[in-house]
C-alpha cells in the first residue's frame, strides 16, 4: 500500500470510470439476487419496461410517463450496482500491485542442505526450504530457521524502514514479496501457494472472499420483511380502489411499491460493508472477515499490553535516593560509572539524570583499564570495576545479595530496603548500586506513561469500554501504573495462560475482548479473544490465530480498529433509518396522485403541493433514485462518529438521520417537481 | 371538550399506572411459583390439576414443545365449542329452547373465542343458552385470556434466562393463570357489579308490561359473570347483542369505569411483571410508557373528533356547540364514550359502550388505527406484552445499530434469526387484515354485507378484518357478518392474527433463552429512556402507517376529507 493509495481520494477518475462500466456487468439478475431489495426493483424495472415497450407499439396515453418510470426504475438499480463497484474499486488498485509482485516471484530451494537451480515460486510445497540473499525477494510465506536479516517489508506495509527477521523468537515471521536487503536467510514454507499472506490480502482488498457478515444477513432479513409488507399494501390497492368504482394505474403502483421499498439502504448495504474493510485497510490493518470488522464494533473489554502501548516501553531513571550516610552526589557518581558503558535506554536515562542533577560529564574511561560486567539474567546486574572500586547495579534483591556474600551475610540497612518499596509502590522500578560491598543507595526508574492515553482511555470509558492493562509487573507497581495511566483494571504478572484465562473469564460473562499480540505464546489468547490483532512483525503462529493483522505493528491501533467497526455498524444503522423515514413523504406524494381522482378530497393529503399526479409519481422515483448515488460518499466514508456514551449517539443519529429523513424527501420530491413539471416532463 | 372528560381520561390514565405495580408484582411470584395469599387453598388445587391430568410440573418445555402444546390446547377447545353450539338445542340449561347455531355462525364462535376475539356474529340473547354462554363461551374467555398470558410470561422468560432450553411449562403456566389471576379477580368483579345491580340468574327473562299495557320480555341471565371476565380477560363478547352500551352489562360512570381499568389491568401488570423478570423493573414501565404515549393520544384524537358536531348537523343549522352523540349513550356522554373506544380496541378487547360505526371519520378511525397498531397498545392480556416486545426487538435492531454495536436488547443480542421471527410475527396481522379487506373490496360476496355507501363502507370492511385480525373483536357495526364469506374469511383472519403471532413469538423466546446475557455498559442501547420510549412508539406508529396508509386513505381520510357523511 503506496502514501497515494491510501490518500486516494473518494472520487478518484481512476476507480469512477471502470466501476461505472462493471457497474452494468452487477446488474445481471444472477447477482442481484442475492440483494432481495435491489432484486425486487430490477423485477419491477423489467416489468414496468415491458408495459412502456408495448404502449409504445399499441400507443397508449401513458407512454411517455411509463418511459421515465422505466429509466428511473433502470437507473436505481444502476446506482446500486456502481454504489458496490466503486467500494470495491477502491481496494482494486492495490490488489493490482500486490498481483504484480506476487507473479514475479522465484525461489531456490534447498534439498538436504543443497542449493537448487531457481525455480517458480509458485511450485513451492508446505515446508520446503529456501535460501534467500540479499537483494533477493522472500518467495513464500515462512519462517526463519537459520539466519538474521534486514528485510523491507514496504510493498506490505507501506513502512519504508527496514525490519529485523531472524530464526527463533517472536521476529521469525516472513512474508512472501518482500525483500531480502542484507546477510542469508533460510526460510521454511508455511503456507501453500493461494493462501500466502499476499494472496489472502489481494482477495480481502478486492472483496473476492466477500461473505455477508450475520449483522448484515439479519439487515438483509428486515429489509426483505419490510418489502413483504409493501407488496401486500400495494397489491391489495387495485380491490380498494375497484370498490371506490375507480381504477388505479399499474405503473403507479409499481412506482408506489419500489418508492416505499427500502432501495436506499438496499442499495448501500453491500458498498457499506465493503468501504468498512476498505478503511480498515487503509489504516493498514487488514481483517481476514467482515465479520472480524463487525465484532470490532462489539468490543466490551480491551486488553492493552502495557509495553509500548500504554507505557513508552523504556523506563527512566527520575531519582537517586540515597543510603544513611552516603550523600546523593556519591550515589550518583557511581551509578553514572556503572552506567556509562551502559548502552540500554535505562543506563542512557541514568547518565542523563546525573548530568542534569549534578552537571556530571562523561568520562573517558579507556585509560582507566575499567572492565564492564554487563548485565545477565542469572546475575540480574551490570556494573564496572575500575580504579580498584567493584561496583553494581541492579535489581535490589540481586544486589543485597551480592553485597551480603561479599560482606560474609551482614544485611543491608533497612533505609534501602523500605526506599525500594516506596519506589515500588509507586509503580516505579528501584533498582540498588553497590560500591565495594557497601550499598549507596537506590534508583528510582519510571516507566513513562504516553502522553494522551489517558485521555483515550477515558473516550473508551464514555463508549462502555473496559480497558485492562497486562503487564509482567508485579501488582505493587502495576496498580501505579494502570492508576496514572486511567486503565480500568490491570493483570499483573501475566503470563499468556492469564491471559487466555482473563478472556475465557470476560467471555464467561458475555462480554468481547479484543487484544493484540505478537509472540507464539501469544496465539492460544489471540486465536479466543473475539477481535484478535496480531502484529505483522510477529511470529506465523500469532499472524495464522488472530482475525486482524496489523501491518504496523502498532499495539494502539486497537482502539482505532474499535471505532473503525463502530462506525461501520451506526453507518449501516444511520441508512437503514434514512432509508424507512423517508417512506413518509413518498406517500404523501404518491397517495394524493393515485386517489384523488376517486376522492378528490383526498387532494389535501398533497401537503406538498406537487403539480400533477404523474410528476407526484415521478418525482418521488425520481427522488428514490438519486438519493443512492448522492449517499454513496457518506456510505464509504461512514458517518461522523465520535467516543460518547450510546445515548448520546443515538440522540444524535435520530436527529440527523431519523428526523433529517423525514424531512429531507418533502424537500426533495417538491424541488423535483418543480424541475420536471418546468422541464414539462409529465 | 370538557375539563371533565379530560379529568376522567387522566385519572384513567393514572388509575392503571397504579394497579400495574401491585398487579405486575403478584404475577410475576404466581408464574415465578413463589408462595402468595392465595397459595394456601389453590396450591392443593392447582396440585390436583396436575395429578388428573398427567402433568409432570417441574419438566419444562422447549418452545416447540411449548407451541405444540399451544396449538392442542387451543384446537381441543376450538372443537368442544363447536360441538356445544351445535348440540346446545339438545342440552339443558335453555329456558328460551334455542336451536343448535348454524355451522358458519358456530365455527366462527368457536373460533372467534378460542382466539381471545369474541368477535360475535350472532346477537347472544337470542342465539345462546344460558349452557353455551356459562360452559362454553364464559369458559373459553378464562381459558383464551389464560393461553395469553401463558405465553407471554413464556416469552419474557426467554429474555430472563441465559443459556437455557425450556421457556416454562405451558400447562403450569395456563393453570396459574385461571387459578391464581383470572378467577379470583373476576370473582371480586363479578361480586362487585352485582352489588351495583348487574343481573346474575339462570333465569331467561323478565315479562314486563309498558305503560302503554304491551307486553315485554326483557332477555336477562347471568349476566354479572360473564361480563367480569369479558373485560378482565380483554374478551370483550357480550352477553346482550348491545354489550356494554346495555343498561343491564353496564349500568352507569362507575361500573363502566370499573370496567375500563379491568380490560387494562392484566396487560399493563404484565409489563411490570416483564421488568421484574428480567431484573428490572424499569425496563416494564418503559414499555408501558410506550403504550401510555400512543394511548393518550389516540384518546385524545377520539375526544377532540366526537366533541366537534358532525357535518350534517353543521350543514342542518344546528349550534356547532353539539357534539356526536349519535350511537352514544347519554349516561356515558362523550369523553366515557371516546375513552371507552380508545381502551376496548387499544387493548384488544372488543367491548363497546358506543357504537364505533357512528363516530365521526377522524373519531372513529382512532379505535381502528388502535387496533391496526397491532394490538400493543396494553394490547389483549398476554397478546400485548409479547406484541410490544416484538415491536421493542425491531426497534432496537434498526436504532440499536445507530449506536455502533450489534443491538442487544435486556443484553442478548438480536440476530438473523430473532429479526426473521419478529418480522413474520408483524407481518401475520398486515397479511389477514389488507388481503381479508381486499378480497371483501373486490368481490360481491363482501360488499354484500356492507351497509353505508363509499369510504364509510370501505371502513366496515376494513375494520371488520382488522378487529378479527387482531384479536380485538369489536364490530364497528353497519356490516352484516353472518354471511358465509365474512364468517369463514373472518375465521381465518382470527387464526392467523392469533396463532402466527404466537409461534414465531415462543421461537424467539426459545432462540433468546439460550443466548448468553451481555452485561450493560454506557455503550449499550439504553431502553429505558425517554428517547427509547418515544422511539418505540414512533416505530409502532410508522409500521402501522406505512402498511396501512393506503387502505386508510381510502376509508376515513377520504370520508374526512369529503366534507359529508356517508
Amino acid at each position: 500500500m503506496s502514501e497515494k493509495a491510501k490518500s486516494a481520494s473518494l472520487f478518484d477518475s481512476d476507480i469512477l470510470r471502470p466501476a461505472a462500466l462493471e457497474a452494468f456487468g452487477k446488474m445481471s439478475p444472477m447477482k442481484m439476487w442475492r440483494n432481495p431489495v435491489m432484486f425486487a426493483t430490477e423485477l419491477v424495472a423489467i416489468y414496468v419496461t415491458i408495459l412502456f415497450a408495448r404502449d409504445l407499439l399499441a400507443g397508449g396515453a401513458e407512454t411517455a410517463f411509463a418511459g421515465q418510470i422505466s429509466l428511473w426504475l433502470w437507473l436505481t438499480v444502476w446506482f446500486a450496482a456502481f454504489a458496490e463497484a466503486v467500494a470495491e474499486g477502491r481496494g482494486k488498485a492495490q490488489a493490482a500491485s500486490l498481483r504484480r509482485a506476487r507473479s514475479e516471484l522465484k525461489a531456490r530451494r534447498l534439498v538436504n542442505g543443497a542449493p537448487q537451480p531457481p525455480t517458480a515460486a509458485s511450485d513451492l510445497k508446505i515446508d520446503d526450504l529456501v535460501e534467500v540473499v540479499a537483494g533477493e525477494f522472500i518467495p513464500a510465506d515462512g519462517e526463519v530457521i537459520e539466519g538474521v536479516a534486514t528485510v523491507d517489508e514496504s510493498a506490505i506495509t507501506g513502512e519504508s524502514a527496514p525490519v529485523i527477521r531472524e530464526a527463533g523468537g517472536d521476529r521469525s515471521a516472513v512474508t512472501a514479496g518482500t525483500r531480502v536487503l542484507s546477510d542469508r536467510i533460510v526460510v521454511r514454507v508455511t503456507a501453500a501457494q493461494g493462501s500466502t499472506f499476499l494472496d489472502r490480502m489481494i482477495a480481502l482488498v478486492e472483496g473476492a472472499s466477500r461473505k455477508k457478515t450475520p449483522n448484515e444477513i439479519a439487515l438483509s432479513v428486515l429489509l426483505a420483511g419490510l418489502s413483504l409488507i409493501f407488496v401486500l399494501a400495494v397489491v391489495t390497492v387495485p380491490a380498494f380502489a375497484s370498490y371506490a368504482n375507480g381504477s388505479v394505474s399499474v405503473i403507479a403502483l409499481a412506482a408506489l411499491f419500489i418508492a416505499l421499498i427500502p432501495t436506499t439502504i438496499g442499495g448501500l448495504l453491500s458498498a457499506i460493508g465493503i468501504a468498512g474493510m476498505d478503511r480498515l485497510v487503509r489504516f493498514n490493518v487488514l481483517a481476514t472477515s467482515g465479520r472480524a470488522v463487525e465484532a470490532a464494533g462489539d468490543v466490551d473489554v480491551l486488553l492493552l499490553d502495557k509495553t509500548g502501548t500504554i507505557t513508552l516501553g523504556d523506563r527512566q531513571a527520575v531519582a537517586f535516593i540515597p543510603a544513611p550516610g552516603v550523600s546523593e552526589r556519591d550515589l550518583a557518581d557511581a551509578a553514572q560509572l556503572a552506567s556509562l558503558s551502559d548502552e540500554t535506554p535505562e543506563g542512557r536515562s541514568i547518565v542523563v539524570l546525573a548530568k542534569d542533577r549534578f552537571d556530571m560529564r562523561g568520562r573517558e574511561m579507556a585509560p582507566t583499564h575499567a572492565k564492564f560486567v554487563p548485565f545477565t539474567a542469572q546475575t540480574r546486574m551490570s556494573g564496572v570495576d575500575v580504579d580498584g572500586m567493584q561496583i553494581r547495579k541492579g535489581a535490589v534483591d540481586s544486589i543485597l545479595q551480592f553485597v551480603a556474600a561479599q560482606n560474609g551475610g551482614s544485611s543491608a540497612p533497612g533505609d534501602v530496603r523500605r526506599a525500594a518499596e516506596a519506589i515500588a509502590r509507586d509503580g516505579g522500578t528501584p533498582l540498588a548500586v553497590a560500591r565495594n560491598g557497601q550499598v549507596l543507595g537506590v534508583m528510582h526508574l519510571k516507566d513513562v506513561v504516553k502522553g494522551g492515553v489517558k485521555e483515550r482511555f477515558a473516550e473508551l470509558r464514555k463508549m462502555g469500554i473496559r480497558t485492562v492493562m497486562i503487564t509482567g509487573d508485579n501488582a505493587l507497581t502495576a496498580a501505579a501504573i494502570a492508576a496514572e495511566a486511567g486503565v480500568d483494571d490491570f493483570l499483573s504478572e501475566a503470563k499468556p495462560e492469564h491471559k487466555l484465562a482473563l478472556i475465557r473469564r470476560e467471555q464467561a460473562e458475555g462480554k468481547l475482548v479484543a487484544m493484540c499480540g505478537d509472540g507464539t505464546n501469544d496465539a492460544p489468547a489471540l486465536a479466543q479473544a473475539d477481535v484478535g490483532v496480531a502484529m505483522q512483525t510477529g511470529t506465523p503462529a500469532a499472524r495464522e490465530a488472530g482475525n486482524m493483522v496489523d501491518l504496523d505493528s502498532d499495539p494502539t491501533k486497537l482502539i482505532e480498529i474499535v471505532s473503525i467497526g463502530k462506525q461501520l455498524l451506526m453507518t449501516r444503522g444511520s441508512l437503514t433509518t434514512f432509508s424507512i423515514a423517508n417512506d413518509v413523504a413518498k406517500y404523501f406524494a404518491i397517495i394524493p396522485a393515485m386517489f384523488a381522482v376517486l376522492y378528490p378530497g383526498l387532494g389535501l393529503l398533497n401537503i406538498m403541493g406537487l403539480s400533477s399526479p404523474q410528476s407526484a409519481i415521478l418525482s418521488a422515483i425520481i427522488f428514490n433514485a438519486i438519493v443512492i448515488p448522492l449517499l454513496i460518499p457518506l456510505a464509504l466514508k461512514g458517518v461522523a462518529w465520535r467516543a460518547a456514551p450510546a445515548g448520546q449517539l443515538l440522540a444524535r443519529n435520530l436527529s440527523i438521520y431519523g428526523l433529517g429523513g423525514l424531512i429531507a424527501p418533502f424537500l426533495g420530491i417538491k424541488a423535483i417537481d418543480v424541475v420536471v413539471s418546468a422541464l414539462h416532463l409529465a | 371538550m370538557t375539563l371533565e372528560g379530560w379529568t376522567l381520561i387522566l385519572a384513567f390514565i393514572a388509575l392503571v399506572a397504579a394497579i400495574a405495580r401491585p398487579l405486575g408484582l403478584y404475577l410475576d411470584a404466581v408464574f415465578a411459583g413463589r408462595r402468595t395469599l392465595l397459595s394456601l387453598v389453590l396450591r392443593p388445587v392447582e396440585n390436583t390439576f396436575y395429578r388428573l391430568a398427567g402433568v409432570k410440573a417441574d419438566v419444562e418445555q422447549d418452545w416447540k414443545a411449548y407451541a405444540l402444546a399451544v396449538l392442542l390446547f387451543s384446537f381441543i377447545c376450538t372443537l368442544a365449542l363447536y360441538a356445544l353450539l351445535r348440540l346446545q338445542g339438545a342440552l339443558p340449561l335453555n329456558p328460551q329452547a334455542f336451536g343448535a347455531v348454524a355451522p358458519n355462525v358456530a365455527m366462527n364462535t368457536a373460533v372467534s373465542f378460542v382466539t381471545n376475539t369474541n368477535w360475535q356474529a350472532y346477537a347472544g340473547e337470542s342465539t345462546m343458552s344460558h349452557l353455551t354462554q356459562m360452559l362454553g363461551l364464559t369458559v373459553q374467555n378464562f381459558l383464551s385470556a389464560a393461553v395469553g398470558i401463558a405465553v407471554a410470561i413464556a416469552f419474557a422468560r426467554g429474555f430472563a434466562r441465559r443459556g437455557a432450553a425450556t421457556i416454562g411449562n405451558f400447562w403450569v403456566d395456563m393453570t396459574r393463570a385461571t387459578l391464581y389471576v383470572l378467577l379470583p379477580i373476576s370473582t371480586i368483579l363479578a361480586i362487585a357489579f352485582i352489588a351495583l345491580g348487574m343481573p346474575q340468574t339462570l333465569a331467561g327473562s323478565l315479562q314486563a308490561t309498558t305503560l302503554e299495557g304491551a307486553h315485554q320480555d326483557i332477555a336477562i341471565g347471568p349476566v354479572a359473570s360473564q361480563i367480569a371476565i369479558k373485560m378482565l380477560g380483554t374478551n370483550g363478547g357480550g352477553f346482550f347483542n348491545a354489550n356494554a352500551a346495555h343498561p343491564f352489562e353496564n349500568m352507569g360512570p362507575i361500573v363502566n369505569l370499573i370496567q375500563m381499568l379491568s380490560i387494562f389491568a392484566i396487560g399493563a401488570g404484565l409489563t411490570i411483571t416483564f421488568g421484574r423478570m428480567v431484573g428490572d423493573e424499569r425496563q416494564g414501565w418503559a414499555l408501558l410508557a410506550a403504550m401510555g404515549v400512543l394511548f393518550l393520544f389516540g384518546t385524545g384524537v377520539a375526544y377532540w373528533a366526537e366533541a366537534q358536531a358532525t357535518p350534517a348537523l353543521i350543514q342542518a343549522g344546528v349550534d356547532p356547540s353539539t357534539m356526536n352523540m349519535e350511537g352514544k349513550e347519554t349516561r356515558f356522554g362523550i369523553a366515557a364514550s371516546a375513552l371507552f373506544a380508545a381502551v376496548t380496541t387499544a387493548a384488544s378487547c372488543g367491548a363497546v359502550n358506543a357504537m364505533h360505526d357512528s363516530f365521526s371519520a377522524l373519531g372513529g378511525m382512532v379505535p381502528l388505527t388502535n387496533i391496526l397498531a397491532g394490538e400493543v397498545i396494553v394490547g389483549g392480556v398476554g397478546a400485548g406484552l409479547y406484541g410490544i416486545l416484538v415491536f421493542a426487538i425491531l426497534t432496537i435492531f434498526v436504532a440499536g445499530l445507530m449506536v455502533g454495536r450489534t443491538p442487544a436488547y435486556l443484553g442478548k443480542k438480536i440476530e438473523a434469526r430473532d429479526v426473521k421471527l419478529a418480522v413474520l410475527a408483524i407481518l401475520a396481522s398486515p397479511l389477514a387484515i389488507l388481503i381479508g379487506t381486499a378480497l371483501a373490496a373486490g368481490t360481491d360476496l363482501g360488499r354484500a354485507g356492507v351497509q353505508d355507501p363509499g369510504p364509510h363502507g370501505f371502513t366496515e370492511m376494513l375494520y371488520a378484518f382488522a378487529s378479527a385480525a387482531g384479536n380485538n373483536g369489536s364490530a364497528f357495526g353497519g356490516l352484516t357478518a353472518t354471511s358465509d364469506f365474512y364468517t369463514y374469511a373472518q375465521a381465518a383472519a382470527m387464526l392467523i392474527g392469533r396463532f402466527l403471532v404466537i409461534v414465531p413469538a415462543l421461537a424467539i423466546a426459545g432462540n433468546l433463552a439460550a443466548k448468553p446475557v451481555t452485561p450493560a455498559s454506557s455503550g449499550s442501547f439504553p431502553t429505558t429512556g425517554l428517547l427509547f420510549i418515544g422511539l418505540l412508539a414512533f416505530i409502532i406508529v410508522i409500521v402501522g402507517a406505512l402498511t396501512f396508509f393506503p387502505a386508510l386513505a381510502l376509508g376515513p381520510l377520504a370520508e374526512a376529507t369529503a366534507g359529508r357523511l356517508f
